[in-house]
Formats: structure tokens, C-alpha cells, sequence
């Protein structure tokens, strides 16, 4: 139950091998690509399963919606090739453990997804979300689990994701806001992609962030500044809402500055990272982050992930950039805080 | 008893005299497990002179006096074992000298660890001491004399070590100096290059005399400091993890702990270490070297850092830390203890194996904690359980298993630090005789008629 | 007894005596008396002890329970979760000694001269009004605001020229505003503090009930102790009110330009009040008013803000002075703190605080030194300048 739908043939057949010739951590020729992929459909020792530092970006290289990092995920467990060490994967998954511990409030058909964040309910405030703020979910009961891709991991995924699926469903909720795009990327294409049914509609936040502006345009005062956007690991699993940040951008007032690492070339923030290879992949990744940030001309540093907007925050800071989450970005248009 | 009330209230004021029955109640017993005793009359004393009167006037009753911090050793070395006056030295807290260049400072005998380093980081910002992890309101004088440690002795010892000068009240009355202060204005070493008479008085227990000043030393305070946690579920690998760290020379305090709850911590060994530095390049050179060193555990996955949310970072970075004081009120009864014996780094694995048995045992909620002393030189590991003060049945358990906790621990090679009374008796029948016949010389010499805290290091 | 059910969890660490950075201690009968049964960690193992009978109530156990200020340090920085509940723990074992009719004589007394007279002075209710003389301020007969100025203010000679200085600005400004005058009753917030509860209602209600009858809506209160009644206790009983504190409303009037401010070159210090600082965490608005003066320069003290140290006069020791004015009583040890700035004036917000800081101040002799003026106070002499 629950196995990962994968077609090998599609990668067979691919005359691009983009999954690992677009990696911005592993440098192979197209043809190396293809035999290492081939090698890791067949269970065989391929060095991708050691050296991939789990930035996610080639589920969104893959132009065949073949998940590919699932696969490399699902390889590195069945060969018992950790990421990060026993230790640090066993926190992360106790940590994350459902205790009874959740905060549910006046649950309505539309309700918001906080995930485990608590960050992410004290960002849902204002005019934005006046009408959903008290329809609410928030702790271990609601997390999407995506993380343990990170630690190679998906039979900690394949266990919880449907309870989580169903602790939603008992609910009632119809339509699920999530705050986190890793929530949205869980229900959207992790899910499926291990035949896990998801009975109600997952909405990006951004999507919804869009209307509501929209909704709003009367009392937005353009912000007139220009900003970097930090792109996080978990949206490579919904690339189709990335045009939403220029939307939104577009909005309130705010130029999205051209930057090297940006779209399909984005970095990630590096933290979780750290964890799993090393400081210096860390280090390196953000330091070119950060250093593309000043080259862009930003004033702020945009973030849609809270814990990105943790890992680099001090940092960015520190180069005269200022952090701001996109939901904060947005309040500001609209003369809140 | 009128009669030493009046002296009492003679050489301090009445105000700060008592032998109500509140006051005696309250100095009859400290937040830890040993049983109350009653002291016969409580006084706070604000100057040596006021110290010394009370002193002599045991002496001609044959009164046994106690003095006292804050009384948080939770180990009952205030409490009057055998009655008496217990000196509350709290009134005399007065920060007397920095000197800033020779890096020393100058407190009386009841001035507070907060005190202190509050003074330096509003006046002195390059200057910090060696901060224990008890509350703020721990003195100075009581730390050096129960051998405390702190953030420093990693690098630089016990904060005994870090003595640099006392004033001590001999138990016969005599104020005397001790270092280069008994002949110099300056209070720059406890001892060397004369004969050290400190240790007549540091790990006493207030036995010996009473302090009242104390010239301590200071450390250079870096403007930055940062916190790593590495974490591994290989308890055999801590010493060996230790070993490496200390290596470096780039760590400032080292502690490796365990507890089951929260379950973020569960089945895992934490080993926190903070680095220091002026400057970025400083910090990160540090951390470079940090991460370097342990490598090998890192490739062959038995170990790794964790990610310290920005959140959770002034936890860790609080000093004193106060979530060592809240772990007294996990079974939410405001009681916990420890047993903090002494001990090679080595024995870390069969401590840690050991304590964890003792809680499965005996049901107690317990945590585990080694503060590492010197470059691996030793460890305080602390055998540490929580209690509810309002269950007697929890309470007796968790003496059982300190009890259990402590033997198993001289049986490892390990040494009593800050002993109750009980566990000073079990250290003295494992000591060199002759090693006690010197004591006892010492002790019977100085304070004649017996009147220094009685019932702590007797040797019969 | 309510809350007991905590009470042993206190670990006597003593955070609770500290300032948020260990500056010094802070707890006022503690610096006074230097025994640990004095601050907050005594109390809760003396009542812990009385509680399980390892002692008796006594004489000396009422004064150690009404020693305390309630001025919340404790509760500011003791570590545990049960922390809120600290002074609630405090009050309720005074209740204990109220229901057995063992409080200390002064408090008692205090306690009588509200039954009786209405105010602990044992004033007549018709000489309650007369700070008002010479003031444009009129009875409340339905303006917007009910400016309401409690016993201190009514009858004690600081309070009185506190009441009368922002008596005199107030309506100045253009407010709408009515006192009551020989109707006012004590707020009881301190009465509460004291353990005597059901007086506390008793007055709470009437207060409430007469509020309703003439149509209040809004108050201005002089006092501190009254803002925090209003605000916190009124509202359980039914009493829900819009409230200020007068520093809350000069600020707002000088930001929308009402009192005109001329410069008044001259150096101030300013003492929170325990009940409009940490008990209401109102901490800019009266600091506001006073460097919205031209020319005039705030300097702090030491303790601040939450960290403030206590005048010494919560907790109903104003009156019943169970400490009485040692060297080391907190209003003596805050009057020296308040010189060594270097200060001329030492601005207070509460009549209470103004009473024991003028006292100490004298007693110390600081007289030529610092002078305690209350905000209102600092701004008249502003604008007769």
C-alpha cells in the first residue's frame, strides 16, 4: 500500500536526463545522468544516493512529473543510507510526533493550515484574514511530513501523511488555506504520488494572498521598493505558484529584482542542509545566496518559508538587506504594522 | 537563650536578629531532601567586624554557628545539623574592587553571582567570572567553598580554582588574609609564591571559617557568543566526542546531557558547547574548528549538529540558565536534586547507563547533565531527579535512588562534590587514613571548640 | 485556602528578588528586613508551612504576609508557570487571617476607617470634594468623562495637590469631565490586596452601581490603584467601564496639541508606579508627557520600567506603615537612587508614590538636592512658565 507511482519508463525514454544535469550540487554529463538514474531505478549502488544533498529541485527539473527525488528518497532508505545522522533524524521524528498536543479553532468549510509552525498563525492576522483567522489548525496532528525527504525517510511519510489526511477530513474541511507550501506540495503532489487519496482542496497561500489583495486594491498603498525573493526548497513540489510572487509583487507595489538564483535556479536557504551535508554545502549555499541578494539591488529579502526566513535572516540583515515574510510584505501594503 | 539573643541584637541591630518561630522554621531547611533541623537564632550580619563579634560570642557559649548563601547546594550544608546560629551573609554584598587590568575582583562574603555579573556588563563589558547555572542569588563565597564550577572551567578549573585572595574569620575569631593580599594591597593570588593557605578554607563546607571577602578572578568577555548542540545516541561516544572538543581550544563551557522529555531530547546524548569571539571571522573560525573536529562522527552518521531554532537560542544562551531552575517543577512540586560527583570522563557511558536504570527503578522523572572541567580533565555529572515536594512516597524515592546513585559512583573512582552529611561520612570511610588523620589535625586546630558548621567533614 | 494547591512549588530559588539583569534586589521588605522570610519565596514556604501546620499563624507570620507591597516584582521574574498566581497566593493568605480576625492592629484600623467613614483617614465624606476648591472642575452631572481621584487624593496633602494640579489641566484642555465629590468611594483595590475581600466587593458594587446610575461611561483615574480596580476587578462584577489613567490622557492630549507646551529647561527622573507599570504595563505614556516638554531632560534611574523598585506604600503600607522609614526601606533607598541621577525633579504618577517619596527625600535630607512633583504638576509649571 501506499507505494511510490513511479514510471521507469518515462525516464528510459528521456532524452534530457534534466533531474541530475540541471543539479546544482552534482555535476554529471547527460549521459552519466542517464546511467545513474537507470541505476537508481534498478536498486543499484549509484553515487547520486550519497551525494545528494536534498534541495528538492529535480522533482521541478523532471519535465515528466516522475518524481524522481521520492525515488532517490525511497533508494536511500531501503539501503539504510542516511542524510543526516541516527540522532538528528530520530529528533526530527520524534519531534514532529502527534501527542495530543494541536490547536484547533472554530473550524469552518474554509479553514487555515498553520502546519506545525506557530510563526505561521501569528502571521495570519489583519485584513488578510479577518474572515478565516479563527478557522484554524496548527500542530503534529496537521503536519505534512514533508520533511523527511530530507532524511530519507518516506516510511515515517507513508505512515503519518494519511492519518494527517484523515484528522483533516474529521473536520469537515473542504478547502484548506496552507500557510506552509510544503502543505500544499504534500497534499498536491506527495499524495499522490503514493496513492494517498486527499478528499478535500488544498489552496496556496499565495493564491490566496492574490484574491484578497485583489479584493482589496482600494486601500493598498504601493510600497515603491525592491525586493529579492528567497525561493524555498518545498516549491519545487508546486512550481505552477511561483508566478503568483510577481502577481503579488505586482500588487502591492513591490519590484522583484532580477537575481542570478532565481525560478529554477533558486537556492535554497541551506539550514536544513547543514543537517544533512555538512557545513561547508551549507556555508557555500549561502553565502552565494546572500552575496546574490546585495548584487540585486534589494532593500528587502522576501521569504515565503518561515524557517528560511529563520536560517538567513541575521544574515541578510547583517549585508544592510531587510527580512520580511510575504505575508508581513503584503500587511505593510496595506498599512498594517 | 536572652543572653545570646541580647549580644546577638548588641552586635547587629534587633532588626536583623531572630529566633521567631517563622525565621527558624524557614533556615531550618534548604528547597533539597535532607531533613529540617532548627536553628536556635538566624542573624544577618552587614560587616566583618559584625561577623567576628558573633564568632567570639560562640565561642564563649560553645554555640555552633552555620554560615549561609543562598542555600541552594540542595544538599542541607546550611542546615544547622546540630542548631545554633545560621549567619545569613546576604547583607554583605557589596562589589568592593575590580581591577580591570589584572582582571580581579573583590566581593564581600554574601555578594550574589547576578550581582556580580551584572556589575561587569554594565561596567566592565571586556570582564565576565565563571557564572554557575544555579539562580542568580548564589554567592560568590559559597561557591568557591563547595568547589563550585561555571561557564569558565572548561577552561580555566573549579571556580575555586579561580580564587585570587580571601578574608576569613577564623572560627576562633581572628580576621585573617589569605594570598598576596597579607602582604600586598593587591589581591592577585591566593597563594603562590607564598605557602597556599586557601586550601585550609576552599571545599570546607564553612567548617574552617567564614569568608567575607573574596577576590576572585576575572576572564576576558568576547563582544559575540554562540551555542552549537551536538547530538549523538551513542552515550560510549560522549568521552571520546570531549576529547576532541577540548582539543581545539576554541570552546568556552562543554556540558554533555540526556533527558527523556520533551521527546525532541529522547534517546539521544546533547553535548552543548558555546563559542565566543570578537568578531564574526573570530566565531567562525571557531565553529570551522568545532565542526572539524568532530567530523569522523559526522561522515559515519553517529553524530551530527543540530539546527538551534532562533527561538530556542536564548535558552540556551541565558546566564545563569534558568531552565535548570525550572526543572524543578516538572512533576509541577518545585523540588528537584542532584548528586554531582567528580569524575573521569570516561565513566560517562556507565554513569549515564546507571541513571537511567535508577529512574526506571525507583519511577522517578530524572535528567542528566556533565559539566565538563578543564581540557577533559574531569566531569561533574550530576545525578539529577525532580520531585514533588508534596508527595513524600516520590520524595523518599528519590533519595533512595541518589543514594544508589552516589555509591555507584565512588565505586566508578569518582568524589563527592558538595556531600549532604551522609554522603561526607561514605566519602571519609573510603579515604587514606592518614589523608584523615590531617584533617582532623587541621580542623581540631583551627576551631577548638567544634562551633563551624558541626556535622559536616567530622572526622571521628 | 484558594490557590493552595500551588503553593509548594515554590523553589525558593530567589529570581523573584532580583531585577530582570540580578542589578540588585527589589523586593522592598527584603531590602529592609535582609531575612529570606521576607520576600516572596519566605512567604510561600512560611504558608506552605502554616498550611500543613508546621507553624501556627502568629503575629510575626501576619507581618511577614502584610509587609508585602504587592508591588509584582516577584511575579515579574520568578521562572515557574505558576508565577501569575504569586500575589493571588499572597492575598489569599491574607484572606485567611481577615476571616480569623488576626491582621496586624494598623491594618485593621485601616481596614475600619474604610467600613466606617468610608476612607482610611477616617475623614468626613463631605471634605472629600474640597482639593477641588480654586479648580474650574465641576460635579459629574453627565459630562464625558467622571475624573476620579480615590482617598489619597481626597485627603492626604500630596494626593490632594495631585488632584488638584491635574484637576486644573484637565478641564483646561477642554475636557468634558465631573467629579463626584462627597459621593466617591473608596475603589478597594487595595483593601483586596489586603484579604478583605468581601469589603472589596461590598465596595466594588457600590462603586459599580452608582457608575451606572448617573451615567458613566468613561473615567479618568488619578490613582494607579484605582486605574488597576477599574480595569481588572471592576469588569467581573459587572462593572465594565472605559478607563485611563490622567498620564494616559495628557499624553493623548498633548499629541493632539490641547496643552499648549512651552520649554522648561529642567531634569527630571521618573518613577513607575508599580500598579500603572508592571501591574498594566504602562510604561511610555507618562515618560511621553514629560519629554514632549521643550527643554526638559528625562534621565533614568537604575531600575525601571518592570524593573522599577517600589515606593513602598502598595499593599495598603502607606497607612498601616508596618515597616516604618528605615535606611533601608525602599522609599529611602529609591529617593537616593532618584539623586544620584542627578535629577532635580523626581516625577511621580501616583499619590501614594508621591507620599512616601516626599517623605524619604526628607529624610534623607535631599531636600535642596530633589524635589517629587507629580507629571501633572511638571506640566502647570511648564505652561505658567
Amino acid at each position: 500500500m501506499d507505494r511510490l507511482k513511479f514510471d521507469e519508463h518515462l525516464c528510459t525514454t528521456c532524452q534530457t536526463s534534466d533531474c541530475l544535469v540541471k543539479c546544482q550540487f552534482i555535476n554529471l554529463d547527460r549521459e552519466t545522468a542517464h546511467r545513474e538514474v537507470m541505476k537508481i531505478i534498478k536498486g543499484g549502488d549509484s553515487s547520486v544516493l550519497r551525494d545528494c544533498v536534498t534541495c528538492y529541485a529535480c522533482e521541478e527539473y523532471c519535465q515528466w512529473g516522475n518524481h524522481p527525488f521520492y525515488l532517490i528518497t525511497e533508494r536511500r532508505e531501503e539501503k539504510g543510507i542516511l542524510t543526516a545522522s541516527r540522532a538528528i533524524t530520530n529528533q526530527w521524528i520524534n519531534m514532529c510526533e502527534p501527542q495530543g498536543k494541536y490547536k484547533v479553532g472554530e473550524i469552518k468549510e474554509k479553514a487555515l493550515s498553520c502546519c506545525f509552525i506557530g510563526d505561521l498563525r501569528r502571521l495570519a492576522r489583519g485584513k488578510l484574514f479577518e474572515d478565516v483567522r479563527s478557522s484554524y489548525i496548527l500542530g503534529p496532528e496537521f503536519f505534512c511530513e514533508v520533511v523527511y525527504l530530507h532524511f530519507a525517510k518516506p516510511s515515517v511519510i507513508r505512515e503519518r501523511l494519511p492519518k494527517v489526511i484523515e484528522n483533516i477530513n474529521q473536520l469537515g474541511i473542504e478547502q484548506l488555506i496552507c500557510m506552509h507550501d510544503e502543505c500544499y506540495g504534500s497534499f498536491t503532489s506527495l499524495a499522490p504520488a503514493y496513492g494517498i487519496e486527499v478528499n478535500f482542496q488544498p489552496i496556496h497561500y499565495f493564491e490566496y494572498l492574490f484574491e484578497k489583495l485583489r479584493d482589496l486594491k482600494s486601500e493598498i498603498k504601493p510600497l515603491n521598493i525592491k525586493a529579492a525573493y528567497q525561493r524555498p526548497c518545498s516549491s519545487r513540489l508546486s512550481p505552477d505558484k511561483y508566478p503568483f510572487v510577481k502577481e503579488i509583487f505586482g500588487l502591492i507595489g513591490v519590484e522583484m529584482v532580477n537575481r542570478k538564483y532565481q525560478g529554477e535556479n533558486a537556492l535554497c536557504c541551506g539550514e536544513v542542509l547543514r543537517m544533512v551535508a555538512g557545513y561547508e554545502v551549507a556555508n557555500d549555499i549561502q553565502r552565494k545566496n546572500v552575496e546574490d541578494m546585495v548584487q540585486s539591488g534589494a532593500e528587502y529579502g522576501v521569504f515565503n518559508c518561515p524557517y528560511c526566513q529563520m536560517a538567513l535572516s541575521e544574515k541578510v540583515y547583517k549585508k544592510g538587506i531587510k527580512p520580511i515574510h510575504i505575508i508581513d510584505l503584503c500587511k505593510m501594503a496595506l498599512g498594517e504594522e | 537563650m536572652r543572653d545570646v539573643y541580647n549580644a546577638l541584637v548588641e552586635i547587629v541591630g534587633e532588626e536583623y536578629v531572630s529566633f521567631r518561630k517563622e525565621e527558624l522554621y524557614f533556615y531550618a531547611r534548604d528547597p533539597g531532601l535532607m531533613p529540617a533541623h532548627e536553628p536556635d537564632y538566624v542573624v544577618a550580619p552587614e560587616t566583618t567586624e559584625e561577623v567576628q563579634k558573633i564568632v567570639k560570642l560562640a565561642n564563649r557559649e560553645k554555640i555552633p554557628i552555620v554560615p549561609m548563601g543562598a542555600g541552594m547546594a540542595l544538599t542541607g550544608l546550611i542546615i544547622p545539623l546540630k542548631g545554633g546560629i545560621v549567619i545569613d551573609m546576604k547583607r554583605m554584598r557589596r562589589i568592593l574592587e575590580v581591577n580591570e587590568k589584572a582582571r580581579y575582583a573583590i566581593v564581600e562574603g554574601g555578594t550574589s553571582q547576578g550581582a556580580l555579573k551584572s556589575y561587569l556588563d554594565r561596567n566592565y563589558p571586556n570582564l565576565r567570572h565563571s557564572i554557575p547555572d544555579a539562580p542568580p542569588t548564589v554567592t560568590i563565597a559559597a561557591n568557591v567553598v563547595i568547589h563550585g564550577q561555571g561557564r569558565l572551567t572548561q577552561q580555566y578549573g573549579f571556580n575555586s580554582d579561580m580564587v585570587s585572595g580571601l578574608e576569613v574569620v577564623l572560627p576562633t575569631g581572628e580576621i585573617c588574609k589569605i594570598g598576596s593580599c597579607s602582604m600586598s594591597p593587591s589581591w592577585f593570588s591566593k597563594g603562590p609564591t607564598l605557602p597556599d593557605l586557601s586550601g585550609l578554607f576552599l571545599g570546607w563546607l564553612g567548617t574552617t571559617g567564614i569568608m567575607t571577602k573574596v577576590g576572585l578572578k576575572l576572564y576576558p568577555k568576547k563582544k559575540m557568543r554562540d551555542v552549537e548542540l551536538f547530538v549523538t545516541d551513542r552515550e560510549d561516544l560522549i568521552p571520546e566526542i570531549l576529547f576532541r572538543l577540548t582539543h581545539t581550544e576554541m570552546v568556552e563551557d562543554i556540558t554533555a546531557w540526556f533527558q527523556p522529555k520533551p521527546i525532541i531530547f529522547q534517546g539521544n546524548h546533547h553535548v552543548t558547547l558555546y563559542i565566543t569571539g570578537d568578531t564574526d571571522e573570530e566565531l567562525e573560525f571557531k565553529r570551522k574548528m568545532v565542526w572539524d573536529s568532530v567530523k569522523e562522527f559526522r561522515d559515519n552518521k553517529d553524530g551530527g549538529f543540530m539546527w538551534i531554532l532562533p527561538a530556542m537560542k536564548p535558552t540556551f544562551l541565558d546566564m545563569p540558565q534558568r531552565s535548570v531552575t525550572t526543572f524543578a517543577d516538572v512533576k509541577k512540586g518545585g523540588g528537584f536534586e542532584y548528586s554531582g560527583p567528580i569524575a573521569l570522563i570516561e565513566k560517562y557511558p556507565v554513569l549515564a547507563r546507571k541513571l537511567v536504570e535508577l529512574g526506571t527503578k525507583f519511577k522517578v522523572a530524572y535528567s542528566g547533565m556533565a559539566r565538563v572541567i578543564g581540557r577533559s580533565h574531569a566531569m561533574m555529572f550530576g545525578i539529577a531527579f525532580t520531585f514533588n515536594r508534596a508527595d513524600p512516597d516520590m520524595m523518599e524515592r528519590v533519595r533512595k535512588a541518589l543514594h544508589e546513585g552516589i555509591t555507584f559512583a565512588f565505586d566508578q573512582g569518582g568524589i563527592p562534590w558538595k556531600p549532604t552529611a551522609e554522603e561526607q561520612k561514605m566519602a571519609m570511610e573510603r579515604m587514606d587514613p592518614n589523608t584523615l588523620k590531617l584533617m582532623k589535625m587541621i580542623k581540631e586546630n583551627l576551631d577548638p571548640n567544634g562551633i563551624m558548621n558541626p556535622g559536616n567533614w567530622e572526622v571521628n | 485556602m484558594e490557590f493552595e494547591e500551588i503553593v509548594h512549588r515554590c523553589f525558593r530559588c530567589g529570581y523573584c528578588k532580583f531585577t530582570e539583569d540580578y542589578h540588585d534586589f527589589n523586593c522592598p521588605p527584603y531590602l529592609k528586613f535582609g531575612l529570606d522570610t521576607y520576600a516572596a519565596g519566605g512567604r510561600m514556604w512560611l504558608i506552605n508551612a502554616w498550611l500543613n501546620h508546621g507553624i501556627e499563624t502568629s503575629k510575626h507570620y501576619a507581618e511577614i504576609l502584610y509587609l508585602c507591597n504587592t508591588c509584582g516584582n516577584c511575579k515579574e521574574h520568578c521562572v515557574f508557570t505558576f508565577k501569575e498566581d504569586l500575589l493571588n497566593i499572597f492575598e489569599a493568605a491574607k484572606a485567611e487571617l481577615v476571616e480569623k480576625g488576626l491582621v496586624p492592629p494598623a491594618v485593621k484600623d485601616y481596614l475600619q476607617g474604610i467600613l466606617v467613614n468610608g476612607n482610611p483617614y477616617k475623614e468626613p465624606q463631605h471634605k472629600r470634594g474640597r482639593w477641588a476648591e480654586g479648580t474650574d472642575i465641576q460635579p459629574f452631572s453627565g459630562q464625558e468623562f467622571l475624573f476620579y481621584v480615590g482617598d489619597v487624593g481626597s485627603y492626604d496633602e500630596p494626593g490632594k495637590k495631585m488632584a488638584g494640579s491635574v484637576g486644573t489641566i484637565l478641564p483646561k484642555a477642554g475636557l468634558s469631565i465631573g467629579i463626584l465629590g462627597s459621593k466617591e468611594k473608596c475603589d478597594g483595590n487595595d483593601v483586596k490586596a489586603l484579604g478583605e475581600t468581601g469589603l472589596f466587593a461590598k465596595l466594588a458594587e457600590e462603586n459599580i452601581r452608582l457608575f451606572k446610575e448617573i451615567g458613566v461611561k468613561k473615567i479618568i483615574t488619578l490613582d494607579p490603584h484605582a486605574y488597576n480596580a477599574f480595569t481588572k476587578e471592576y469588569p467581573k462584577l459587572g462593572g465594565k467601564f472605559k478607563v485611563w489613567h490622567y498620564t494616559q490622557v495628557l499624553a493623548m492630549l498633548i499629541k493632539g496639541k490641547k496643552i499648549p507646551l512651552p520649554g522648561y529647561k529642567v531634569k527630571v527622573t521618573y518613577h513607575d508606579p508599580c500598579y500603572l507599570g508592571r501591574h498594566n504595563a504602562i510604561y511610555n505614556d507618562p515618560r511621553e508627557v514629560l519629554r514632549s516638554i521643550p527643554g526638559l531632560i528625562l534621565v533614568e534611574m537604575n531600575r525601571n520600567r518592570k524593573n522599577s523598585l517600589c515606593c513602598g506604600g502598595g499593599g495598603g503600607n502607606f497607612m498601616t506603615d508596618v515597616s516604618g522609614l528605615g535606611k533601608d526601606s525602599s522609599s529611602r533607598i529609591r529617593a537616593r537612587e532618584a539623586s544620584e541621577t542627578g535629577a532635580e525633579f523626581l516625577a511621580v504618577a501616583c499619590p501614594i508614590c508621591y507620599k512616601m517619596l516626599d517623605e524619604a527625600v526628607k529624610e534623607e535630607g535631599l531636600e535642596e538636592k530633589i524635589k517629587v512633583k507629580d507629571i501633572a504638576e511638571i506640566v502647570n509649571q511648564a505652561i505658567l512658565r
